[in-house]
């Protein structure tokens, strides 16, 4: 009996000895995984029109029933997006979000994507609740923000083409 | 030395010891966190506080002891808690416990001594510096002491009205009857070899060998024993999280909590303490008798020591069963202990009478 006791404290000794295998948080971060489904961004074009056109299909793909979309119609004079309407409200309740990337997948233009960030945490359920304006990208060196003004007859296509639009 | 003068200076280093004590027990708790998470792979706590150092190579700063004042954010936290009192509880016997589990923890101290001879601010303390040095009955003095210790526990866990209470203190006291006797038989080998009860004597004896090499057996024997009186891993069936959710405790919350928290760690600095000057010389060590001043360093590091075998025991071996327990108490520490006492006795009288050595 004595024999075995002695080797279980050899044995925690041994482990005393070797580095801790603790991550200290807040000081050590982790890189993510490159398919980490974090947070959610909405993507712009390079001229810094928004990639989301409101088509909601991101709302009905979600299984959670997370994604609230609202959409409203374009102009030459305001623009927000290449297609004919844009989303003029976009809130995602992170505490309803399952991180599953069906919006992803559902998502025509290729707008909303899921990014590494996975510091999400709030006070109150009011703030679980990402606006739009949260979950935007910054406006690209090369463009604008949005609304911009573009000159008519260029964006007549109600899903823009894929690539970049001039 | 006038009786007065005694009492008062005695009242003074009692003062000094207790508070010395509690600032220790204070740092056992932070101890004995970081090293069981060391002994666990972790870290342990290590936030709150840190003594700031420049790096190497001046830029940013090293942290040093991180977590120095975490028994600070403990006790603070213990003490802004809700102290909520249970409505069916004894509401006498459940405020006592508390006070009844902590005061014998800190009695214990009183006969401990912690250097030898030794002049502090033109004080002498003769023969020994402790709180009440001298005292011919010391080691009946801690047996009494740690046989109260168990009514706070007992009375906690009875007066709180619920059944994971008392059982856990039902446990304590079967399990205090069954390992205080192989404590006392194990406690006898040093005094028959000192000829005394006085642990001032007992340590003055360790001077060339200390006991644990004369008396492996009883030592091994008392520091098991001492493990289960104070109710520690493994023999911490009282409060079998997995059985009785905190057994005697449950109950009880904020400071009044705090104070069997404190009542535990202060009895396993001071049961180390007995460990040490029984079997492991006390405050002897090299150069003691030029410097009498490294008395208490040489008791703090066996101390310590003595928490780290603790600490290091609670991380490596599992719960012993209740029916184990017994079988190990009385079977086996108590026949082994009364073994080694009585050829102990027979092997002294022996010498003392020339026939062997």
């Amino acid at each position: 009996m004595f024999g075995e006791i002695l080797r279980g404290l050899g044995t925690t000794l041994k482990y005393m000895l070797r580095p801790p295998v603790t991550v200290q948080y807040p000081d050590v971060k982790r890189p993510v995984r490159h398919r980490f489904k974090g947070r959610h961004a909405l993507k712009r074009y390079d001229n810094g029109l928004e990639k989301c056109i409101g088509c909601a299909l991101c709302a009905a793909a979600c299984p959670a029933d997370a994604i609230f979309v609202e959409a409203s119609e374009n102009t030459d004079d305001e623009r927000y997006s290449p297609g004919e309407r844009f989303a003029s409200t976009y809130e995602i309740n992170m505490l309803r979000c399952i991180f599953c990337g069906y919006c992803e997948d559902a998502c025509p233009t290729q707008a909303i994507v899921l990014e590494k960030d996975y510091e999400l945490s709030f006070y109150d359920r009011a703030s679980a609740i990402y606006t739009r304006e949260m979950l935007l990208d910054p406006v690209p060196e090369s463009g604008a923000d949005t609304p911009q003004q573009t000159p008519p007859g260029v964006f007549t296509r109600s899903i823009p083409d894929m690539e970049d639009p001039r | 030395m006038t009786p007065s003068a005694l009492v008062i200076r005695s009242l003074i280093v009692g003062f000094i010891v207790s508070l010395a004590v509690i600032t220790g027990f204070a740092y056992t708790t932070l101890f004995e966190r970081r090293i069981l998470a060391r002994l666990q792979s972790r870290v342990g706590p290590n936030r709150a506080g840190y003594l700031p150092l420049p790096a190497r190579g001046g830029k940013g700063e090293r942290r040093l002891l991180g977590g120095i004042m975490q028994p600070a954010a403990d006790a603070v936290k213990l003490f802004f808690k809700e102290d909520s009192t249970p409505v069916q509880v004894d509401k006498v016997v459940y405020n006592l416990a508390p006070m009844l589990a902590v005061i014998p923890a800190i009695l214990i101290l009183a006969v401990i001594p912690w250097a030898g001879e030794i002049t502090i601010f033109g004080q002498e303390f003769t023969p020994y510096f402790a709180i009440a040095p001298g005292v011919n009955v010391g080691v009946l003095f801690i047996l009494a002491i740690t046989s109260i210790g168990v009514y706070g526990v007992a009375l906690g866990g009875w007066a709180s009205n619920s059944k994971y209470a008392v059982l856990g203190g039902i446990r304590t006291a079967a399990q205090m009857v069954s390992y205080e006797l192989a404590l006392g038989f194990s406690l006898l080998p040093p005094i028959m070899l000192a000829n005394s009860m006085d642990l001032g004597v007992i340590v003055a004896e360790q001077k060339g060998l200390w006991f644990v090499f004369v008396q492996p057996i009883a030592a091994i024997i008392f520091y098991i024993a001492a493990l289960a009186e104070l109710q520690r891993s493994p023999f911490d069936l009282l409060e079998a999280e997995q059985e009785l959710s905190s057994g005697f405790n449950v109950e009880y919350a904020g400071m009044r909590f705090g104070m069997f928290f404190m009542a535990e760690y202060m009895k396993m600095i001071s049961l180390s303490a007995i460990t040490v000057v029984l079997f492991f010389g006390g405050y002897q060590g090299p150069f003691v008798d030029q410097v009498p001043a490294l008395g208490f360093v040489y008791m703090i590091l066996k101390i310590v020591a003595s928490l780290f075998i603790m600490i290091w025991v609670r991380a490596s071996l599992p719960r012993f069963r209740y029916d184990q327990l017994m079988k190990f108490g009385w079977k086996v520490m108590l026949p082994v202990a009364l073994a080694n006492f009585v050829v102990t006795g027979v092997v002294i009288i022996l010498a003392e009478e020339g026939i062997i050595f």
